[in-house]
């Protein structure tokens, strides 16, 4: 049935999808863009998210979202940790250690869940994450509705926080320029630890959400990082909205070479996307 | 202009790596004065008002603002002291409005008690940045980019501001536009230490000067009688 039948279905899945690519995404968009570090546990990070929600619904009965009240202070705290005691000490040294430590980071995470959850795959399944709604005749899961709105919420909130409060400023300014910044009296150490923090804080939301969605196994991060890292390319990194914009054309590729290419294909297509684009536009279709 | 010594840096050796810069560099900076710092480029200038500053620090010699050691602070508790350098080629934040940069200048905790207020002196001094506020910071003409770096440091409220190179690439006329300024900030009491390659334009602004050559300072002096030397008409004015 491969490029007949509907074509709406797999272009609003593609569109929902969207805004769960980009809610991974954003977390490493921002650590880029800041201090110019491509953190390869991201995704890994975005999974600890997933597993933390999914202890907290096993073994206390909390309900995933819920569980974000204690997932996100976690992973701010995690995140300032290993920017402060890890990253700031690696950025003196080269530029590389902190690429090392981040792929470390990586394979401790995700040993660690192996260790404590087996490879077995698990998913994040409440009640309404299974339920789906309609448009029209066709029916659609809720959980990528989530998906897409807390995705938007996301992107806003970073984007608002940035452009508006004293810190967001202050974490611009020195992605703009480093030394500018450090002569107008910000500490840019502690500036790059709430970045990270913020940028953890991020994937603590998508790990619950992506739980909620997929199933996942202690290395699903790998693949993850890989969708961030396209959606990441697509829009422009250190762009919070065209961080966003990538997620969904990105989304959209997938669900439609599914559409035309069938399902077998659809990663395929979207990593020519990915390589076309960093062929022809290396800075992101919206990225400066 | 008291006699009161407010920066005092004495024989300090400073290193980019294996490379020494500076030799045991001494200088002073008054209450309220507008001190030139002159040099060809790698005499150290940079360098020397970038170890002020914090970004570098000296492996020997020490650094006194306001009686207090600074030798070995950070640049953001520097900055919190009242020091802030406005960069060698304004390094004004180019994807933030006007205003964003200016208030980005008042992150310390002393610049932010006194926003407002300062705010209103910047825009006394240079009302173009007024006018353009709202406006991105890289679309402004270079000399304009230049007031903004200047507003910039005002934000942090400091008592003494390092100038780095502010006429580079402008033209005669906003030069003589932001010296004016500078002398207005400077009636209010600020103390100002600049570095110009322009000398003779430098000896004409300044109170006193010093010439650093090769990393080391070879001569100081009031800018008047420095312009008499043999020694800089020869090397500087080509005379």
């Amino acid at each position: 049935m491969i490029g007949s039948g509907d074509i709406i279905t797999p272009l609003v899945m593609g569109f929902l999808l969207g805004g769960l690519y980009a809610l991974i995404a954003l977390g490493l968009s921002l650590v880029f863009g800041v201090m110019r570090l491509i953190n390869l546990a991201h995704g890994d990070l975005v999974i600890l998210g997933s597993y933390m929600a999914y202890g907290l619904m096993t073994l206390l009965g909390l309900d995933p979202i819920v569980s974000l009240v204690i997932c996100i202070p976690v992973m701010f705290v995690l995140g300032f940790g290993i920017q402060k005691y890890l990253m700031g000490r690696a950025f003196g040294i080269s530029a590389e250690v902190p690429l090392i430590i981040a792929f470390g980071i990586s394979l401790i995470i995700q040993n660690a869940n192996q260790i404590l959850w087996t490879p077995l795959s698990r998913g994040i399944n409440t009640s309404y994450s299974l339920m789906s709604f309609n448009i029209g005749q066709r029916q659609f899961p809720v959980s990528y509705l989530l998906d897409f709105i807390v995705g938007i919420m996301v992107m806003f909130a970073l984007r608002e926080f940035l452009g508006r409060t004293y810190l967001g400023k202050a974490i611009t300014a020195a992605s703009q320029d480093k030394r500018a910044a450090q002569l107008m009296g910000i500490n840019t150490h502690r500036i790059y630890g709430y970045a990270f923090a913020i940028a953890m804080v991020s994937a603590a939301i998508a790990g619950v959400f992506l739980g909620m969605t997929f199933p996942f196994t202690p290395t699903s991060g790998t693949s993850l990082l890989t969708v961030a890292f396209g959606t990441v390319i697509i829009g422009g990194l250190g762009s919070m909205l065209g961080t966003f914009l990538g997620g969904m054309i990105l989304g959209m590729v997938q669900t439609m070479g599914g559409y035309f290419f069938g399902p077998a294909t659809q990663m395929l297509i979207l990593y020519i996307i990915v390589l076309v684009i960093l062929a022809i536009r290396p800075q992101g279709l919206f990225g400066r | 202009m008291s006699e009161e010594i407010v920066l005092q840096i004495s024989k300090i050796d400073v290193f980019h790596g294996t490379f020494q810069a500076l030799w045991d560099v001494s200088l002073e900076v008054k209450q309220g004065e507008m001190l030139a710092l002159i040099g060809a480029n790698t005499s150290g200038k940079t360098t020397l008002l970038d170890t002020i500053s914090g970004l570098l620090h000296p492996s020997k010699g020490s650094i006194e603002f306001g009686g207090k050691d600074i030798t070995r602070l950070d640049p953001h508790q520097i900055v919190e002291l009242g020091i802030t350098q406005v960069p060698e080629g304004r390094r004004i934040f180019p994807d933030v409005t006007v205003l964003d940069n200016l208030i980005i200048g008042s992150y310390s905790r002393k610049g932010r008690a006194k926003r407002e207020q300062n705010l209103k002196k910047v825009y006394e001094h240079f009302p173009i940045l007024k006018e353009r506020k709202r406006q991105i910071a890289k679309t402004l003409s270079g000399g304009e980019q230049q007031m903004l770096a200047i507003g910039r440091g005002l934000m942090a409220d400091p008592k003494l501001m390092l100038i780095d190179e502010m006429s580079l690439g402008l033209a005669p006329i906003v030069i003589d536009e932001l010296f004016r300024a500078l002398k207005e900030i400077g009636g209010r009491g600020m103390t100002i230490l600049f570095v110009e390659q322009n000398v003779r334009r430098s000896l004409q602004e300044a109170d006193r000067a010093y010439i650093l050559e090769t990393g080391r300072v070879v001569l100081s002096g009031a800018a008047v009688e420095l312009g008499e030397e043999d020694q800089v008409k020869k090397a500087y004015f080509g005379l």
